[in-house]
Order: C-alpha cells, then structure tokens, then sequence
C-alpha cells in the first residue's frame, strides 16, 4: 500500500479544438492526504464529471500532474503504461448505484477484482470476507445481489472499491439514491474505511444531507476548484 | 432479478424448439429404422425383382409366382417365398387404418416374409380369411377388417412390422392378397368378359373352348412383387445372387443394396425435408438466442462499463456473456430433451428414434449456436466505454 494520498497540480482538459474548443477543466489543485474524506462540489457543468474521469484514468487530460502516491501517474502525458491496471490496483470507485453483477454471489462480486489482479481465489475471497466483516455485512456473503437491501447493496460495493487496498477512492454521489440516515451511514463507513486503510477519498455530491460532514471540500467552478474547510460534523 | 425470469422463460422456449428440432432427427431416425427393421423382419438375405425395376418397396415390381420353384432350386438356397406388397387403406367397422397388406406364402414360422414373433395370438394357420397385424394398427385379436371385397379375422398380433412410410403391416395369405391387388368390382368383370366375347379374335365359331380359356385367364393374378430367398449358412448372397441375375434373367438385391435403395433413394426426400427443417429451427434458435443476449446485454451496459472501469479485461466480459448465453443454451436444451422424451416423441403418429448420438450432437450444436449468437452482443459490450461508469 502507497500511503501518500493523491495529488493535483493544475490539471487541464480541453474538449475539442479550434473555435469549438471547451476548456472543462480549466485549473484544478488537489490535494488528498491518506485516511482523510474530502468533498468535490459543484453544479451541474461545472467539470466534476470530467475530473472525475480524469483522476479515473479513463480520459486523458490535456496538461498537468497527477501524483498518486510516490508515483507521477500522468504529467502533461500518461507515465503509466497499463492504465486499467492502474484502475484495477491502485484506484477504488464507488458509484451512485451499486452495479454489482447480477449473477455472481456478493463475495464473487467482490473477490472479483483481485482474482483479476491475479491473486488466487481462497486469498481473493477471504479478503472480501474480511472487508463485509468491517462493513457488517458478513452474513450477506453468500447472497445475490438482488437478495440485499439497498443500503447492503451499497456497502458490498464499497467492499469493491476498497478490495484491492488502492491508495485513492473516487465515490461517485454515493449516498444520492438514500435517506438521510442511510446517507449518513454510508459517509461514516468511508470516513472508518478511509482510516483504516489509510485511503484517500474523494465524494463527489450534491447532497446536502452530507455536506457538513466534511472537514474539506473542493469546490468546483467552471473547471476552477477552490478549497475551503468544512464543518467536519459528526467525525470527529 | 426480474431478468432471469426473462432469461428462464426465454431458455424454456428455446427449449420446445429445441425438442422439435430433436424429435424432427429422432423421425428420420425412426424412418431409417423403420426401413432397417422392414429388412430384418422380413428374414430375407436377397430379394429377387421384376428386372430393371427397384422393388418392391422403391418401384412396383411383377413377378410370375411360379419363378420361386426355380430359384429354390439353386444351390446355395435355403428358403425362397414369394410375397405381395400393397399399400391401402384397410376397413373397420368404426373406419379405416392405412395399412401394408402383405401377402406371405404359406408355410410354418420361419418363413421369409412372415412376422418372426407374435405379441399375441398365433400365426395365419388357414388359406384364407385370417389375419395377422402390427399392432401400431390399432386392430385386436378377433377384430374383422375389410381388405377389397373379403373380411378377414386378425388372429395374431405383432410389434415393430411396419412398412419404410411407418404404416402398420397386415399379413394375410398371399393367395388372397393377389386377389386383393388384382380383382375388380361385379361391374367392371361383366364389363370386361362382354367386351371379350365381342372379339372375334377370342370368339371363334371354329374354337370352342378359347373363349371360356381366355376369360378365365383374364380372372387369375398370377403375379407376386417378389420372391424372398434365405441363403444356405456358408454361402455368400453375392455370389448367389449374381448367379441368380446370370440364369434367372432378373434384378436381385442383397441386404446392403436394398438398404440403399429404401434409405438412399425412398426416403431421400423426406429426409431432405427434415434436414431444412433443422436448418430453419437452428436458424430460429440462433436468432432467439443471439436477440435475448443481446438485449440482456444492452440492459446491463452501466454494469458493464463498471466492469471495463475497475479494470475487468475484455476476455473476461466475452466470458461472462458466453457464459450467460451457453447457460441459456444448456436450459434449453435440458427442457427440449425432456419434452421430445416425454412430450413429443410418445404422441408423435410416426415412430420417434431419439438416439443418445443424436442428443450428443445436438447438444454440441446449442452449444456452437450460443456461442455464435453471442458474438453481436460481445461486441455491443467491447463498444462500451469505461466512462460511461462515471457520472449520470
């Protein structure tokens, strides 16, 4: 495990060229130590989906850095090779809906990942065992995914995100979908998961429900991030 | 899921084709048997013929009756027989059942052309009036059937003697079946002795007696459609056959060569019929199969981008999909196997052979029509971008 969180320095994405050119991302500095939530707020159009996907490593951004760890993952061009390794083992996602495979038990769904990453089966599975210990949904294991809850669905697929021990966590609005109590369950097992895996998590969101939780947020406007500290309510 | 249920139902109607598609194998294997068994049954090894023709079952074919004495007499034969074959629809009293009327020489069990076991009853005893069916007929012991003009006692039963069509056969006395093949209607008899009569080349003054001969010439069949011959054990049907062909002056067949003929030339076309039958059910299922993978396919994108996202290779999501679609073929084809078994083949009017080669194929072919059907929705999930995981 790298234990050095993710870092941005004035990362650019242009769309197209020309009289037609969109600077998405105009000037983002990031920042995410390891163990630690932030937020990534913005109204719609503002480039979070764009920065997201560029710190997902599935679109290439047009000039900056990006330090994930010790390593220089993209500096004004990929320095890595095999980006969907680099999703696979060193980047966790979380989504708005759980998008488990439908036919594969929740352990499957989860031993999936470092099965892919070549680690033999009985590790893979074992891992994702211990991983629904800490999530509580131990006793779910053997379960499809249509047979959980909502709120269990989720917390499987935060067991996805986290089975490969990645250094960063991008959560897609994660709690969107939940009530209140739900969504604020969900921030504090990221806020838990973060410390105990020394992960940096970034949540990007719209819901004010959760909002206050965080201790920082970013907030993102017209491609240009501003930091600003949160209230950290309720983590303490 | 609401999906599998889609899924289960979509691989149960796959699998009734696919019980057609096997039940429409097993009948050109039963029609094969059917032809086979029509061979074996009637215990001959060479059946001598009308020249140049492919009888008796191919072409018709017309023998003189006394021809068997001859060919009895050559060395090498064990048994010859004559025998009579005639296709009709045979009365009852509550209707008719299309039947082979077979004609068989009189004689003991044993006999080439006689059924070689009953399943009831005893075996055609008298010259006339009796009979012997298949029990596919329908018939029972001591039921009266209608053949042309006479009424016949079926007196025993057998199983398994039907002609290369599927019809039920019904032995009787080949004396009573020539009659059946030959005799016309009161009308058409006073018909044909009065136009007789009329000529003078049959009705001299100078010639009596000439008239009365031809009439009663005109009154006889004298005709079978074959004659059966067993060979002595230790004597090659070949070589008495040629032998036959060489002094007899007539077409013979051995066991090898009329199986041709019935398999090869008799039931060519109908086994061409069943095959593009299986051609369109394979091309039905393929497009079943291929339209729900790629719909389940389609329905499962985000999942799918997910997959792409978190860094599933390409090989891995072919996998997954074929996995899906041959799981859909092995469904289908669990439930087309036990409904050609149980559903179809028992209530089938034609003789349905499943044989478990047939299964074996069939099953290697559902698997290769999945895997193909798979390919447009592989390559809608290789289409997918990882991006589109991210963001609404």
């Amino acid at each position: 495990m790298t234990a050095k969180g993710i870092r941005i320095q004035g990362l650019k994405k242009r769309y197209g060229s020309g009289d037609t050119a969109v600077d998405a991302l105009k000037t983002v500095d990031m920042r995410v130590a390891p163990g630690e939530v932030v937020g990534l707020i913005g109204p719609s159009g503002s480039g979070k989906t764009t920065l997201l996907k560029c710190l997902g490593a599935v679109i290439e951004p047009t000039a900056g850095k990006m330090i994930l760890g010790d390593d220089v993952i993209y500096d004004d061009g990929w320095k890595v090779k095999d980006l969907r390794a680099l999703r696979r083992d060193r980047i966790g996602f979380v989504f708005q809906a759980p998008y488990l495979i439908p036919f594969l038990d929740v352990t499957d769904n989860v031993a999936l990942l470092p099965m892919l990453a070549g680690m033999p089966n009985a590790e893979a599975r074992m891992r994702a065992i211990e991983l629904f210990k800490a999530l509580d949904v131990e006793h779910r294991a053997k379960a499809m995914p249509s047979q959980l809850s909502g709120g269990e669905q989720q917390r499987v697929a935060i067991a996805r995100g986290l089975v490969n021990h990645p250094p960063v966590i991008l959560a897609d609005e994660p709690t969107a979908p939940l009530d209140s109590e739900r969504a604020l369950a969900v921030i504090r097992i990221l806020n838990d998961m973060a410390k105990k895996f020394e992960t940096a998590i970034i949540v990007v969101t719209h819901d004010e429900k959760i909002i206050p939780t965080f201790k920082r947020i970013y907030h993102i406007r017209d491609g240009v991030t501003y930091e600003e500290e949160g209230e950290g309510r309720g983590f303490e | 899921m609401h999906s599998w249920g889609k899924f289960v139902f979509t691989g149960m109607g796959l699998g009734l084709l696919i019980g057609i598609t096997l039940s429409m194998a097993g009948i050109y294997r039963g029609m094969v048997d059917d032809a086979k068994v029509l061979l074996d049954n009637s215990g001959a090894d060479l059946w001598v013929v009308q020249k140049d023709t492919l009888g008796p079952y191919a072409e018709s074919s017309s023998l003189y009756d006394d021809i068997w004495r001859g060919i009895r007499g050559m060395p090498g034969v064990e048994r010859a027989a004559n025998i009579t074959y005639l296709t009709m629809q045979v009365g009852k009293q509550d209707g008719d059942v299309r039947a082979m009327v077979t004609g068989v020489t009189p004689g003991e069990p044993g006999t080439p052309g006689w059924p070689p076991y009953l399943v009831a009853g005893r075996q055609i005893t008298r010259s006339h009036y009796e009979a012997v069916a298949d029990i596919a007929s329908g018939f029972k012991l001591g039921d009266r059937i209608q053949i042309r003009r006479n009424h016949y006692t079926i007196v025993g039963l057998t199983r398994r003697m039907v002609s290369s069509n599927g019809d039920p056969m019904v032995f009787i006395p080949l004396k009573d079946a020539q009659e059946a093949q030959f005799l016309k209607d009161n009308d058409a008899i006073r018909e044909q002795r009065r136009r007789t009569a009329e000529n003078p080349a049959f009705n001299r003054p100078g010639v009596p007696g000439l008239l009365d001969a031809v009439i009663a010439s005109q009154s006889t069949n004298p005709y079978v459609n074959a004659v059966l011959v067993r060979v002595e054990p230790g004597h090659a049907p070949e070589e008495i056959a040629e032998s036959i062909r060489r002094w007899k002056r007539l077409t013979v067949y051995t066991r090898s060569q009329m199986e041709e003929i019935l398999v090869g030339k008799l039931i060519a076309t109908s086994a061409r019929q069943i095959f593009m039958f299986l051609v369109i059910l394979s091309i039905v299922s393929s497009a079943i199969v291929a339209f729900i993978i790629y719909t389940l396919t389609l329905g499962k994108i985000r999942e799918i981008a997910v997959l792409k996202l978190i860094g599933t290779k390409n090989r891995t999501i072919v996998g997954l999909i074929m996995q899906q679609s041959i799981a859909l073929g092995l469904i289908g084809f669990v439930v087309g196997k036990i409904s050609a078994t149980l559903l179809m083949a028992p209530i089938f009017p034609k003789y349905v052979l499943l044989q478990p080669l047939d299964s074996v194929m069939g099953f290697i072919a559902v698997v290769m029509i999945c895997v193909l059907s798979s390919i447009i929705a592989i390559r809608a999930a290789l289409r997918v971008d990882p991006a589109e995981a991210i963001g609404g």
